[in-house]
Formats: C-alpha cells, structure tokens, sequence
C-alpha cells in the first residue's frame, strides 16, 4: 500500500534550507528511498509565505494571503512510499530528517475513492 | 444433536461466546482488518445461535458453526454493498468462505496479534485498553463507558474511531519483530493492568462493575499467557494482579470501611489464589530477567508472606522497589519505596525519599500525601502533617479512602 509522508517544518527550519547540512541530510535520505525500490513520487514545497489560500463564500473569491492554517509548523513537502505496512511507514518517518527538528505525519492514501473518482 | 433445557442452551451461548469471542474476531478481521464488521457478523452469529440451538441443539463444534455463520454474514453484507469494490482481503476471505466447513474446523488463533494491533503505538494508548476489553471479550461499549467514566455514546465513537485507524490506517496484525518485542508487549501489559486498575479502584463495594472489570482483566491476562507462555513478564503481571484479587475480600471491614494493606486479617485472603499467583511469579523468576511487573508481583508476595510468618519483611520489600525504581521510576514506585523505607529504616528516611521526588509531579497524586501526612504524624510534625492529610483527603476520590484518613488526621 502506498503511504504520504508528510513533512512539517518551523520557520527556522525552513529558513536553514539553503544550508550544506539540510540538503545534505535529504540528499542521503532520498537515495536511501530509492536504493530501497519504495519510492513513488514526492517534492518539497516553497516556504509557507508563498502559499496563496482560495475559498469561495457564496460564489464570490476570497483569496487570502499564505498558507491555509496558521500554525508554528507548516507543511513543507511530501513523499509518497510503496510500503507492507504502518509500522515499515513508521520506521521510515523516523529516519526522515524532519522528524528531528519538525514532524513527519504517516497518511495512507485512499486508493478506492481515487478509483471511485478516476474510474 | 439432543434438546437441552432452554436455560441450558443459553448459558452454553454464553460460554461459546464468552470463550470463542476474542479468537474469532482475531480469525475475521486478521485479514480485511476490519474489525468492526467481523465484530458485527459474530453478533449476527451469535443471534441466530440464539433462535437456532434452542430449537435444533447445540452444535458438535459450536466454535466451528459461529465461523461459518459469521463469514456467511460478511458474504452477505459485502453482496448488498454491490456499489463498493470489495478490497482484496475481502475477496480472499470470501473465496476461503467457499471451502467447506468440516466439524473438526481447526483455525489459527490470532488473538495475540489482536492484542498487538489494539495496544498499537499509532493507537491513542487512552484507548488501548478499551479496544482490548472490546475486541477480545467482547464487553459492550456501554459498559466499557461506565468503567471510563464518559458517556456510552462517547466511549462509542471513540472506539468507532479507532477501529476506522486499525482498517484504513495501514496497521497489519502481525507480531512485533523482536527487537521490538519487549516495548510492544509492554503496552500489551499495561493495556491489561490498566483495566484491572480500574476494576481494583472502583471497588467500593457500591456495585459489581469494578469487581468484574478486575475478573476480565484476569482473564485477557491468561489469554495473554496462553499466547506467550514463556514470557516472564507475563507471568509477572498475572501473579500481581492475583496477589491483589486475593485481598478483595479483606480490603473493606464489614461496615465498609477501607482497611490498609498492612491492617488487613490474612485470614480473610483467598489461600488458592495467592498460591496461583505464586506459581506464577516463580515461573517468572525462572526466566532471570527481571521485570516491572514481576517486580511489583513479588512486592506483593512479601506482604502476602504475613499470612505465615506473622510479620512483614520491610527490608526484602525496599530491595525489590530499589530494582523496580532502576526499571520503572514512576511516581507509584517512588511513593512505595519511601513508604518502605520508613518502616524498614525510620521515618526520617522515607521522608527524604519523598522530599526528592520533582514536586510539580506529586502536586495532585493522592497517595503521595497520604504516605506523607502518615510519616510527619509519626515524626510529631503536627501542623505540617495535617496539611498534607489535607491535600490527601481533597485528593481522594474513594470515599472510604476519604474516610480513613480524615480518622487518620484525627
């Protein structure tokens, strides 16, 4: 079964970014996914500030500026794993850098609703 | 196939379910991983058991026939959700549906991966021991409630839930790996104790729930022993819930008042019961590693030692709690080793056991106040005992605990 996981960074995480040790911890992460066949797909995201939130109130736009929920942690990317089960899921979330200085949220796709909706 | 009395067959009914209950579910959902519908289609079973063996007699292998009908009904139900694709698992468990059914049925038992799915770390470990009391004995979600202390409908949705987390969560019924073992059974173990906690403090002697809360927990603990028969802890946690079960009786005085541990009449233990549980913690010790629970077990069986010798052992007693704090320093161990030390030592000691204990923890643990109050009275230190009698009494939540210390305070 497949697997997101989720990524939560802090403002301070996010602001580390460029360095050599936060590519540096993600490059050798990636390729461990990889090397293991179990990754699917994936992609970081831009910083939350960047994030541009729609809702429609009686039909009318409201477009507000950043992300949608307010919090300390934001979503900062995804990857999604082929994996047997929550506990292997689990195991790769703790080895993912950001479950060290932010967390990582273990979410199993839904693939009957998506053959419900694609079908 | 006789025609038993009515009465009969019932009480049968009871037993089948009471035993098969738990193997069953663990059979139904090992695979679909739903254990809301196997737990749905046994109760489907179990009505229809009901109608049926009154009339045509109980079955030659009544486990075997509550299988078969409970599968005919997870048939059923997936045939009139036509709309919804069947998942994989459910398909494979229709097609072994298919194959006939003999009368000598033998099928795996799967209740301890059960048990390691409800104690799951993904799961809410408030909900835990619900899900056990539940999936395994199959106790109703009111009841359940009552013993937790939210309303039925609460308690129902909770277990809903978390039942929606095992299906759709990507939790496998398997057994942990062994280097994982030792935690995963731990919560196993707690999830238990924490259900004969419950029992244990709510027996006031107003009503039957807690007394029988305790007896399930028992019983789910020598289910667990069947499954793990080698587990020292197993037989650890089983010895000390046995040393605490044979003290029912002796633990109010025939007014109902709450008599302490060390005030209690031996003669009113139950002498079979203490005996279990010390086979059991003898098998324990066998195994060499000292646990938790074995620890606490054997706490218990130096006071039980008073029905013999006349007299409690308070050094032996502070030697296993000095183990216990090394493998489990919970503010319960700590209180239990001041009290201890106090009457091993003197007073003064225990005091300073309890002095070092991080005081925003204690702040709202009863039985840390009481031990106190008890050993500042017992120093002369009258105003501040008093006090501490105080917090424990405004802490207290039964009753005849209440009582008891207000007589302490004096």
């Amino acid at each position: 079964m497949q697997f997101a996981l989720l990524i939560y960074e802090s403002p301070e995480a996010f602001a580390t970014r460029k360095n050599d040790s936060y590519t540096g911890a993600w490059q050798a992460y990636y390729k461990a996914l990889v090397e293991s066949g179990i990754f699917v797909g994936g992609d970081p995201l831009q910083v939350p500030e960047t994030g541009t939130t729609m809702r429609l109130n009686e039909g009318k736009r409201r477009v507000q500026d950043g992300p949608y929920a307010d919090t300390k942690e934001q979503l900062g990317g995804f990857t999604i794993l082929e994996l047997p089960s929550l506990d292997v899921a689990l195991d790769w979330a703790a080895r993912c850098p950001a479950a060290s200085y932010g967390a990582v949220e273990v979410r199993p796709l839904a693939p009957e609703l998506r053959r419900r909706i694609t079908e | 196939m006789s025609g038993p009395a009515p009465d009969d067959t019932h009480r049968r009914i009871e037993r089948v379910a009471r035993e098969s209950y738990g193997r069953l579910v663990a059979y139904l959902s090992a695979h679909t991983l739903d254990v809301a519908s196997a737990e749905d289609a046994l109760s489907d079973a179990l009505i229809k058991a009901l109608t049926i063996w009154p009339r045509d007699g109980v079955p030659q292998n009544p486990e075997a026939w509550l299988l078969t009908t409970a599968r005919h009904a997870i048939i059923d139900h997936v045939r009139h959700q036509q709309v919804v694709v069947a998942s994989e698992p459910t398909l494979m468990l229709l097609q072994e549906g298919q194959e006939e059914m003999a009368l000598s049925v033998k099928f795996p038992d799967e209740r301890l991966k059960l048990l390691f799915v409800c104690a799951h770390p993904a799961i809410d470990p408030a909900m835990h021991t619900p899900l056990m009391l539940q999936t395994v004995l199959g106790l109703d979600a009111a009841r359940i409630a009552g013993a937790f202390l939210v309303s039925p409908k609460t308690m129902g949705q909770r277990l809903v839930r978390a039942k929606t987390k095992i299906r759709d969560g990507g939790i496998r019924f398997e057994i942990p790996q062994v280097c994982q073992l030792p935690e995963r059974l731990g919560a196993v173990l707690e999830a238990i104790y924490a259900a004969f906690g419950i029992g244990w403090d709510d027996m006031a002697g107003v009503d039957q729930r807690g007394c029988e809360l305790a007896d399930e927990a028992i019983w789910l603990g020598r289910v667990l022993l069947q499954l793990l028969p080698s587990e020292a802890e197993v037989h650890g946690l089983l010895a000390l819930m046995l040393h605490c079960e044979a003290r029912r009786a002796a633990r109010r005085g025939p007014d109902g008042r709450y008599v302490p541990l060390s005030e209690q009449d031996p003669k009113l233990w139950s002498l079979p019961l203490i005996e279990d549980a010390e086979g059991h913690l003898a098998e324990a010790f066998e195994n060499g590693r000292f646990g938790r629970f074995q620890l606490e077990a054997a706490i218990q069986s130096v006071h039980a030692e008073r029905e013999r010798s006349g007299r409690i052992e308070w050094e032996v007693i502070v030697g296993f709690y000095e183990q216990l704090i090394r493998v489990s320093p919970t503010l319960g161990t700590q209180t239990g080793y001041a009290a201890a030390v106090a009457e091993a030592v003197e007073p003064e000691r225990g005091l300073a056991v309890l002095d070092a204990i991080d005081s925003d923890a204690v702040s709202r643990y009863q039985p840390y106040w009481a031990v106190r109050a008890h050993l500042l009275q017992r120093l002369g230190r009258t105003s501040e005992s008093a006090d501490a009698f105080d917090r424990a009494i405004g802490l207290a939540e039964d009753p005849a605990v209440r009582q008891f210390l207000l007589r302490k305070r004096g």
